[in-house]
């Protein structure tokens, strides 16, 4: 459905825009009709920056974003709105995404001027209450109010409400559920599984690595702008390769498990030398190979079906962990 | 025993009446003891930190004792505090990394600080580097200004400055949210490290992720729109949970290898009482799935088990 095709963005920084930032550097990806796929990084990792592009916010530098087949960047007018009928984004701050002023529901008039307007009255509040019970609130408690009448987790799923409402089929769900209160968030969690069930393609950008398991089929960790990892989220958690991978795996603080004493990676030991050719990893990484690792830049490659690692030191004959090299 | 606090009741004062965002607070933080304190947003987990630090308008002390060390602190008296804040109690406040004035190199800002203490920065300089290097920052920070640090470098180095005088009681305040999953790892076990090397004698750290207390907490207080609700020890708390809310609390909380078609896990219904004029009795009970008649009175927070309180009328 959705192909993100070797996408690049690079953004200008300092005082005259003289100095780069390679944001998101050669990302290709593809997420599946109903298929919810998880993009893991940490900040700064350019996570964002790829729902940003997809949702066309920001434009891309170089590569090619494909919606069923077709380049995202050549829509103008009234294709651009056929576009936004059918892929929607949520961000990470449901209380920076209303107008304080205003009441809530406002957001759903624009939508029915914009996108409804043969929509006479009573057909459209059918409509949005259909739209509101399937996210589980009840109508007659949520609309006309101000949002700081609402909860986080209630203007939340407001706005997942405004992004069904059209005939949406794919999602970017920006951290959307990270501001939100231990007991509410799984409701809006499954609340994006019921979608997925109806055919909603989504994709789920997260830092947190459970949130992601629980509901993907597949997930991309992202660092400084590579894929370093993708495949089947089964895999990735079980067998994570990419020693970055690893590290995140073995930092998720976890309920059933203390964390290990692990050697190396920690940021309070990372080299402080920074490369520009070579895996964009190796500053960090406790297995880097001098003479190797700094110079040749890894492509992702596939070690088993369904599961893709860059890392040189990840060779497709051995599907085994890496082993630690004798440094 | 290191910190008692008894009955504390603790109001903000509004023009509508009083917020009650702190009810009958009683608990006791051993020697050594790195107690979690956890719940939903507003349910008065930094009313309670921000009242043992400085109680100012709108908060307003209502009722309770605090003892520290066997001497009773004056929380409400606002100057009498001067001489315990930063000396025996001390903060990492809740978006620390922002706390760094950003117009000083961080040494000249840190001598500012003692100096509002009344105690010479060159005499403790050769402590502060050791600390420095304890927390493995670079030698040079001193001379470095805050925008040249990253969240994780500045949150280490505001660590640093709020327990440099050793006071006896550290809160820390959500220092772990903003941060990647990496630096959370490295800020939370070096808070561990600071009470092992007996820098602070004991930790209350307040963060809405149970399993970031799981790493590194003794025991865990968990509230709930200003109640107490359960104080046990962390494998107590997290295994075999007494009350309602902090049962259905851990088992919302999604793990790696918890999968949605495989174990489909509930959130608690409803969103907890406005504490403006909060109901009758025991708070959680619009949302309990066990509440009964009884319920409409205030449970006690009592002691069930050795070293396990609950309040909840079900379980006394």
């Amino acid at each position: 459905m959705l192909e993100l095709d070797n996408i690049s963005k690079t953004y200008r920084i300092g005082t005259f825009g003289g100095k780069e930032l390679h944001a998101v550097s050669n990302v290709s990806f593809d997420v599946r009709d109903g298929e919810v796929v998880s993009l893991i990084g940490e900040s700064g990792s350019g996570k964002s920056t790829i729902g940003k592009m997809i949702l066309r916010l920001l434009s891309v530098n170089s590569g090619s974003i494909r919606f069923d087949g077709v380049d995202i960047s050549s829509f103008k007018g009234q294709e651009l709105k056929e576009y936004y009928r059918k892929v929607q984004g949520v961000f990470q701050d449901p209380f920076s995404s209303y107008n304080p002023i205003f009441k809530a529901d406002r957001i759903f008039d624009i939508l029915h001027e914009e996108f409804f307007p043969h929509l006479k009255g009573r057909d459209w509040q059918a409509k949005l209450n259909g739209s509101l019970s399937c996210v589980g609130l009840n109508p007659e408690h949520v609309l006309n109010k101000y949002p700081h009448q609402l909860s986080g987790g209630q203007l939340q799923r407001f706005l997942i409400a405004r992004a069904l409402l059209l005939e949406t089929n794919f999602l970017v769900a920006d951290e959307i559920i990270s501001m939100l209160d231990a007991s509410t968030r799984i409701d809006v969690l499954n609340l994006l599984a019921e979608c997925k069930k109806e055919g909603l393609a989504v994709l789920f950008i997260t830092h947190d690595l459970s949130l992601g398991y629980y509901i993907s089929e597949r997930a991309v960790i992202l660092y400084r702008g590579c894929v370093v990892e993708m495949g089947i989220t089964e895999k990735i958690y079980n067998h994570p390769l990419h020693p970055y991978t690893q590290m995140l795996m073995s930092s998720v603080p976890r309920l059933d498990k203390h964390w290990e004493a692990i050697e190396g990676e920690n940021e309070l030991n990372r080299k402080q030398t920074d490369v520009t050719s070579g895996c964009s990893y190796y500053s960090r990484c406790p297995q880097a190979v001098e003479g190797e690792c700094n110079v040749k830049r890894p492509i992702l490659v596939e070690i088993e079906p369904g599961h893709s690692v860059a890392c040189l030191l990840v060779r497709p004959s051995s599907s085994t962990p890496v082993q630690k090299v004798a440094s | 025993m290191s910190l008692n606090i008894e009955n504390l009741t603790v109001y903000y004062q509004t023009l509508r009446g009083d917020v009650q965002a702190l009810e009958n607070a009683s608990f006791i933080v051993a020697d050594g003891e790195i107690m979690g304190l956890a719940g939903e947003s507003g349910c008065g987990k930094t009313t309670l930190s921000n009242s043992l630090i400085m109680l100012t308008p709108p908060m307003k002390w209502i009722a309770g004792t605090v003892m520290l060390d066997g001497k009773n602190l004056p929380i409400a008296d606002e100057s009498g505090m001067g001489e315990y804040r930063y000396k025996k109690i001390s903060i990492i406040p809740q978006y620390a990394m922002n706390a760094l004035n950003p117009t000083r190199k961080i040494g000249r800002m840190t001598g500012e600080l003692l100096h509002s203490r009344s105690i010479d920065y060159h005499s403790r300089l050769p402590e502060l580097k050791r600390r420095i290097e304890m927390v493995k920052l670079p030698a040079d920070v001193l001379d470095r200004y805050p925008i040249e640090l990253s969240g994780g470098m500045k949150q280490r180095m505001v660590m640093v400055l709020s327990t440099l005088l050793d006071p006896s009681l550290l809160i820390a305040d959500e220092v772990t949210s903003a941060l990647d999953v990496s630096s959370q790892k490295a800020v939370s076990e070096l808070l561990v490290e600071f009470r092992n090397q007996k820098i602070v004698k004991s930790i209350i750290v307040i963060t809405h992720d149970i399993s970031i207390l799981y790493q590194i907490a003794d025991s865990i207080l968990v509230m709930y729109a200003g109640q107490l609700c359960e104080k046990a020890s962390t494998g107590s708390i997290i295994n075999y949970p007494r009350h309602p809310y902090t049962k259905l609390l851990i088992s919302s909380l999604p793990k790696v290898g918890v999968k949605y078609n495989e174990h489909r896990l509930e959130g608690i219904p409803g969103s907890p009482p406005l504490l403006l004029h909060p109901p009758e009795g025991c708070r959680f009970r619009d949302r309990c799935p066990v509440a009964f008649e009884k319920c409409t009175e205030v449970p006690p927070f009592i002691e069930v088990e050795p070293d396990h309180c609950v309040a909840c009328w079900k379980e006394s």
